[in-house]
């Protein structure tokens, strides 16, 4: 199994179960994953972003080299993020770079963002764009942050057919209801670890094809048997059972 | 009222294999179906799928939040055909205005005093602290009916109705000796437990909030799990996100079965037994 969705280092606004990475990986491996495309909450919020990715390629080498796949955030609203992405590509080998435009302060809209999707096409990395992190009404106080737009994105892919991008963390089907288009745009991926409703990956699959759905956890901010619970919610037969776990990730990363 | 061709309160298809489950907060609102009885066989299909032995149904279609006597009527009406059609997978809970208490107190009586139905289910047409709803658990009690009340507690605003944590431990604290379940815990859980901690009276509900981690680990530990009751929201939220809370635990095997389901019948028992169900 390949979890497209977990993230090391500490929540800023609460201790996890799994928030140190041998912990992380023990939990990872008890529950059958192979796998795990793993981020960091440093990324969040700090502005020393260097660091942060230097962190992350060594906490995977050291506890789930063959686990662990780092990747790493970057901030386009830092100077000199271009180096950043040099260095995730570069020297840390990574496959792709993590996103929080809602956290870092930048629409989808924003030109930057544009340069730094033309960018990771060219360098041939995945993007990873978290959508949100958690529920907007539980956030805290001094820290509300609403979740991303990505309905702007299905006219953004036209003229960049070379990204590939997974939405993290996103309620798709209301994003789909704002941009119908998103279903069958350009290399766009989606993980449904905040997709809800009572077989509603199984919903999602009608609407945009299985192909581009992967499973993330959201694992350690989230209960990892959410998103597994969600896999037998939807009755999916072997096959597709198959390519959501395991398969639509595999390709992806090798392509 | 005794129910005809009563099952058992531990039947379901996997009772054998799987610990009791038993889903306090279960809507019909926005399940597929044109019929009541549609809705229902759609609703056992996910129960056998993910092990779940019972919910309790409550409010139907459309949904309003601040309902006429005549539209609280006609959505406990579809909960009971659904209940009807599906006795041994399903209980009803009584959807309630306090805005309307004279025509609440009697669709209480009609669908638990003189019906099937086991509990009360209140949405959001008036906080819960308010005088109103002093009658209504008092009547509830009388059956040993069970209170379901939602709460949330939203950074960015609760509506004008909508109860808190806070208004289920003021409305507890008049009525010490009732159980009154606190629908969501508040939503934001790390301050609904504290908030409902002292008050030994108020039961932690789960349904309805993102899988965070922590939440069940928190609520055994600061209420112990005797004080907490597993719940979906469904069809809005899935069964898998809310079971997922309780399966993904570090928490001890014992407790686990606590919250799944052994709570919330313990708590139905009496009632479900006065209207002629067999079982432990």
């Amino acid at each position: 199994m390949i979890d497209v969705n977990v993230t090391l280092s500490r929540w800023p606004f609460r201790r996890l179960l799994g928030d140190d990475t041998a912990g992380l990986v023990a939990g990872l491996r008890k529950r059958s994953v192979t796998q795990a495309w793993a981020g960091s909450f440093d990324g969040i919020l700090h502005k020393d972003i260097s660091s942060v990715n230097s962190r992350l390629a060594d906490e995977c080498r050291r506890h789930g080299q063959d686990m662990l796949v780092p990747f790493g955030s970057i901030n386009p609203k830092l100077p000199d993020w271009q180096e950043d992405l040099r260095q995730c590509h570069e020297e840390y080998k990574m496959p792709g770079i993590r996103l929080y435009p809602d956290y870092h302060g930048y629409e989808l809209k924003d030109p930057v963002f544009v340069k730094l999707l033309h960018l990771t096409a060219t360098r041939q990395l995945v993007v990873q764009l978290a959508s949100s992190m958690e529920d907007e009404r539980t956030q805290h106080p001094l820290m509300r942050v609403p979740p991303v737009d990505i309905s702007l994105l299905a006219d953004l892919l036209k003229s960049e057919p070379g990204a590939r991008l997974v939405i993290l963390n996103a309620d798709v089907r209301h994003a789909l209801e704002q941009s119908p288009a998103l279903a069958s745009a350009g290399n766009v991926y989606f993980d449904f670890s905040m997709v809800e409703g009572v077989g509603g990956v199984a919903h999602l699959a009608q609407k945009i094809s299985i192909q581009r759905l992967l499973f993330g956890s959201n694992y350690p901010l989230f209960y990892f048997e959410s998103a597994l619970l969600k896999v037998r919610e939807s009755g999916f037969e072997d096959g597709d059972r198959r390519a959501l776990l395991e398969e639509n990730a595999r390709r992806l990363i090798r392509t | 009222m005794a129910v005809r061709n009563a099952p058992s309160l531990s039947s379901s298809p996997v009772a054998e294999k799987l610990p009791l489950i038993w889903d306090v907060h279960c809507h019909l609102t926005s399940v597929p179906g044109a019929t009541p009885e549609d809705r229902m066989k759609e609703i056992v299909k996910y129960l056998d799928r993910m092990g779940i032995g019972r919910v309790m149904l409550s409010l139907g279609y459309p949904l309003e939040y601040n309902p006429s006597p005549e539209q609280l009527r006609e959505e406990n009406d579809q909960v009971l055909r659904a209940i009807k059609y599906r006795p041994d997978r399903a209980c009803g809970f009584v959807y309630l205005n306090p805005n309307y208490l004279k025509a609440s107190l009697d669709e209480f009586d009609r669908c638990v005093r003189d019906g099937p139905m086991v509990g009360v289910k209140l949405l959001a047409a008036k906080r819960c602290s308010a005088p109103e709803l002093d009658p209504i658990v008092e009547r509830a009690a009388t059956m040993k009916a069970a209170i379901l009340q939602h709460t949330w507690l939203k950074v960015n605003g609760n509506e004008p109705g909508e109860s808190t944590p806070y208004d289920v431990v003021e409305l507890a604290g008049r009525h010490p000796k009732v159980p009154i379940i606190c629908g969501h815990t508040g939503g934001d859980w790390e301050l609904g437990i504290r908030i409902i901690r002292a008050s030994k009276n108020v039961f932690a509900e789960l349904a309805g909030s993102n899988p965070t981690s922590g939440f069940v680990e928190m609520a055994v530990r600061e209420l112990g799990a005797e004080r907490i009751i597993y719940g979906s929201d469904a069809f809005g939220r899935s069964y898998a996100s809310q079971l997922g809370k309780v399966m993904g635990a570090e928490i001890p095997e014992p407790a686990r079965r606590l919250i799944l389901g052994e709570n919330l019948r313990n708590m139905l028992t009496p009632i479900l037994r006065a209207k002629g169900y067999r079982g432990p």
